[in-house]
C-alpha cells in the first residue's frame, strides 16, 4: 500500500498555518512550564513529607538520654551513643582513605598523564565505578579488607569499603576543579622555571582547594548514609560499648586500635530499629533517621556554600 | 618569486643606537618547528642583538608565537612538539633547544610575558616573590622584599602597589596587571624578556605605559616582542623581522624595514595590502 501526502495542497492558507503552529508552541512551551513546575513542587513536598514525618516521630525522642546511650532491648532506654560514635570515626577513615588517593588520582589523570588509550580507558573505569551498586563494594571489602589483610570487621575494613565507595567522587571533583583553572596560569607558573611538581602544588592544588572541598563534602555525605557495604562486610548491629580511644594516657599518646575495634553506624542502628516490633523501637529509629538527615542536609549546604565562596573568591 | 633588486646592507653598515654594534645575545640557526607532523617554522636564522628590541611581525598565523615559546622551551610542555636546529644563547653559546639542556635552566634565563595579563591569584607580593622563592635566589626575607621591591621599581609599578602588596594580583585594573607580569618576569633574573603581544588586551592609555616600560627595559635586558600593531612595532622596536607562513622574511633595522623594506612581501604587509 503506498501512501504519498499530497504537499501541493494547503487546507488552510499557508500564513494562518504558521500562525497556528506559533500558537501551539506557545501552548506547549507554558504547559511544560506548568508541569515542571509541579514536578518540582512535588520533589520538594515528598522531602519535605518526609523530613516533616520524621520530626512528628522522632524528635520528641532526641534528647541528651539518646545521645548517650548504648542500644538496649528497652526502647526507652535505648540510644545512638555507639551508633554515632562509629559513623564519626568511620568518616575519619572514609576520608582519610579517599581524600589523598581521589586527589592524588585526580591530578595524576589531569595533570600528568597522558591523553592515550590506557587514559581514556581508566576513565570510563572511574565513570563506571561510580556506579557500581554499593554492596559490591561491600563484597570486595570483605574479601579483601577483612579476610586478605585481616582487618576483621572493623572500622578499618568498613571506612576503606566506604572510602573506595566514594573514590570515583572525588577523583571527578578533583579533576574537574583543576580543569576550570585556565593554562595560562600553568604557563605562567611553568614560564617562571617551576617544575611541575611546584606547579601543582603552589598553585593547582591551592587553586582548587574550594571545588575539591565541595566534592569531598559530597563524597561524605553519600557514604555517611551507606548500610549495605557496612553489613556485607559484617557490622554488628547491636553494640553496648565504644571502641578503645585514639588518645590515651602513655606514650605515644595516640592508639590506633580503635581501627580494629567492631562497630555500629547510625544507619544499620536505624535498619535495625525498623525491623523491630512495637512502636517505640519506630520513634527510635524516627530519632536517627531525623539526625542522619540533617548531618546530610547540612553537608550538602556546606558544600553548596563553599563552592559558591571558591567561585566568588578566585577571578582569573 | 623574485626579489626587486633592492641592495641588502651589510651587517657593518647597520646604524644602532649606540655607536659600536650591538652584541649579539640571540643567535637562531635553521630553526624548524614542528606541532606533531604539522611544520610551522621553516628554517629561521636570526640575530637577537644584546640589550636592544627585537619585533616579530607578520601576518596572524605565519609562526610567531610559535618562535617565541621555542626560546623559553615552552613547547616542551605539551607532548608531539619538536625541535630542530639551534638556539644559541651569548656569551656561552649554549644551545637553548639542545635536548640534554634543562628548560627550566633556559626559562631563567629567558622570561616571559603573555599576550593576556595572567596574574596568579595570589598577593601582588607573591605573584613577585614566586619566581625567587622556587629558585631560591634570596637568602632572608629582607633579601626577598628587596629583589621584589627592585622588580616592581624596574617594571614602573613599585609607586602604585607598595601601599597594597597584600592584596591580590587579580584586583589590579588590565595595564597594571601586565606590569605585574613584567616585574614577576624581571624577579628571576633573566636576560631576554619575551613578550608575545603584550598590550593586545590593554588599552591605549595602558599600551603607552606598557611600550615606555619596554624602552627603559631595553637598558638591561635583550627584549623580543610579538607585535600584531606595526604602529607598536615602529615605536617600541630596534630591529625588526618579518615572517610569513613559517619563514623569515626580512629582519633588519626597523627604520629601514618600514621605510625601505627589501621583499615584496614585508611591503605588501606593512603598507596594508594584507595582513
Ligand atoms: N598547539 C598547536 N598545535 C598545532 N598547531 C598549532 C598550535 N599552535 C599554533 N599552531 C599553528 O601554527 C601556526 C602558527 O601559529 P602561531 O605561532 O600562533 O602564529 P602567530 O602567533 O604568528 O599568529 C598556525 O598555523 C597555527 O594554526
Ligand atoms: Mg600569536
Amino acid at each position: 500500500m503506498s501512501y504519498e501526502r499530497d504537499f501541493t495542497v494547503r487546507p488552510e492558507p499557508y500564513q494562518k498555518q504558521q500562525e497556528g503552529r506559533a500558537h501551539r508552541r506557545g501552548t506547549i512551551d507554558r504547559n511544560f512550564r506548568r508541569l515542571g513546575f509541579l514536578l518540582t513542587l512535588a520533589t520538594l513536598g515528598i522531602l519535605g513529607i518526609l523530613l516533616l514525618n520524621l520530626a512528628m516521630n522522632g524528635l520528641a525522642r532526641i534528647d541528651w538520654q539518646f545521645m548517650s546511650s548504648f542500644p538496649s532491648r528497652r526502647a526507652g532506654e535505648a540510644g545512638i551513643l555507639s551508633a554515632w560514635v562509629g559513623t564519626l570515626l568511620l568518616m575519619l577513615v572514609t576520608a582519610s582513605a579517599a581524600i589523598p588517593f581521589g586527589v592524588a588520582a585526580g591530578i595524576y589523570l589531569e595533570e600528568y598523564a597522558s591523553k592515550n588509550r590506557w587514559t581514556d580507558f581508566v576513565e570510563i573505569n572511574i565513570a563506571n565505578l561510580a556506579g557500581v551498586p554499593s554492596i559490591l563494594y561491600g563484597l570486595m571489602a570483605l574479601g579483601l579488607f577483612v579476610y586478605q589483610f585481616r582487618f576483621g570487621q572493623s572500622l578499618l575494613a568498613g571506612g576503606l569499603a566506604l572510602g573506595c565507595l566514594v573514590l570515583p567522587i572525588v577523583i571527578v571533583a578533583t579533576r574537574e576543579s583543576l580543569r576550570t583553572i585556565p593554562s595560562s596560569i600553568r604557563e605562567a607558573a611553568f614560564a617562571l622555571g617551576a617544575t611541575k611538581w611546584q606547579a601543582v602544588w603552589h598553585h593547582l592544588l591551592p587553586y582548587s582547594t574550594g571545588g575539591i572541598a565541595t566534592g569531598v563534602i559530597l563524597a561524605m555525605s553519600r557514604a555517611i548514609g551507606e548500610s549495605a557495604p557496612l553489613i556485607t562486610i559484617g557490622a554488628l548491629t547491636f553494640i553496648a560499648f565504644l571502641p578503645p580511644a585514639p588518645l590515651i594516657s602513655h606514650a605515644p599518646f595516640v592508639s590506633g586500635e580503635w581501627l580494629f575495634s567492631p562497630f555500629t553506624a547510625l544507619p544499620i542502628q536505624m535498619f535495625n530499629w525498623v525491623s523491630r516490633p512495637g512502636e517505640e523501637f519506630q520513634s527510635n529509629a524516627a530519632a536517627a533517621g531525623l539526625i542522619l538527615m540533617v548531618i546530610t542536609l547540612s553537608m550538602n549546604a556546606a558544600a553548596i556554600l563553599l563552592r559558591r565562596r571558591a567561585q566568588r573568591n578566585i577571578t582569573w | 618569486m623574485s626579489l626587486p633588486p633592492v641592495p641588502q646592507p651589510s651587517a657593518g653598515s647597520e646604524t644602532t643606537t649606540s655607536d659600536a654594534p650591538a652584541a649579539i645575545k640571540v643567535q637562531i640557526q635553521g630553526l624548524n618547528f614542528f606541532y606533531g607532523n604539522h611544520q610551522v617554522l621553516r628554517s629561521i636564522s636570526m640575530d637577537v642583538p644584546a640589550l636592544q628590541v627585537t619585533a616579530l611581525i607578520g601576518p596572524s598565523g605565519c609562526g610567531k608565537t610559535t618562535l617565541l615559546r621555542c626560546m623559553n622551551r615552552m613547547h616542551d610542555l605539551y607532548p608531539g612538539n619538536r625541535y630542530e636546529g639551534a638556539i644559541r644563547v651569548q656569551p656561552d653559546g649554549t644551545d637553548i633547544i639542545a635536548p640534554e639542556v634543562d628548560p627550566i635552566q633556559v626559562r631563567m634565563r629567558f622570561g616571559m610575558v603573555f599576550q593576556k595579563p595572567n596574574p596568579f591569584p595570589k598577593s601582588i607580593f607573591d605573584n613577585i616573590a614566586y619566581g625567587p622563592r622556587i629558585h631560591g635566589l634570596a637568602k632572608d626575607s629582607i633579601e626577598l622584599d628587596e629583589i621584589v621591591e627592585r622588580s616592581l621599581e624596574r617594571a614602573g609599578l613599585w609607586n602604585e602597589v607598595k601601599d597594597r602588596l597584600e592584596q591580590p594580583g587579580t584586583s589590579l585594573s588590565g595595564g597594571q596587571q601586565q606590569r605585574l607580569c613584567i616585574a614577576r618576569a624581571i624577579a628571576v633574573g633573566p636576560d631576554v624578556i619575551l613578550m608575545d603581544e603584550p598590550c593586545s588586551a590593554l588599552d591605549p592609555i595602558a599600551t603607552a605605559k606598557v611600550e615606555e616600560l619596554i624602552s627603559e627595559l631595553r637598558e638591561q635586558y635583550s627584549i623580543v616582542i610579538v607585535t600584531h600593531s606595526m604602529q607598536q612595532a615602529a615605536r617600541v622596536s630596534d630591529r625588526t623581522a618579518y615572517f610569513h607562513l613559517g619563514k623569515l622574511i626580512e629582519v633588519g633595522e626597523t627604520k629601514q624595514i618600514f621605510t625601505n623594506p627589501i621583499h615584496r612581501l614585508t611591503e605588501d604587509y606593512i603598507t596594508g595590502r594584507f595582513g
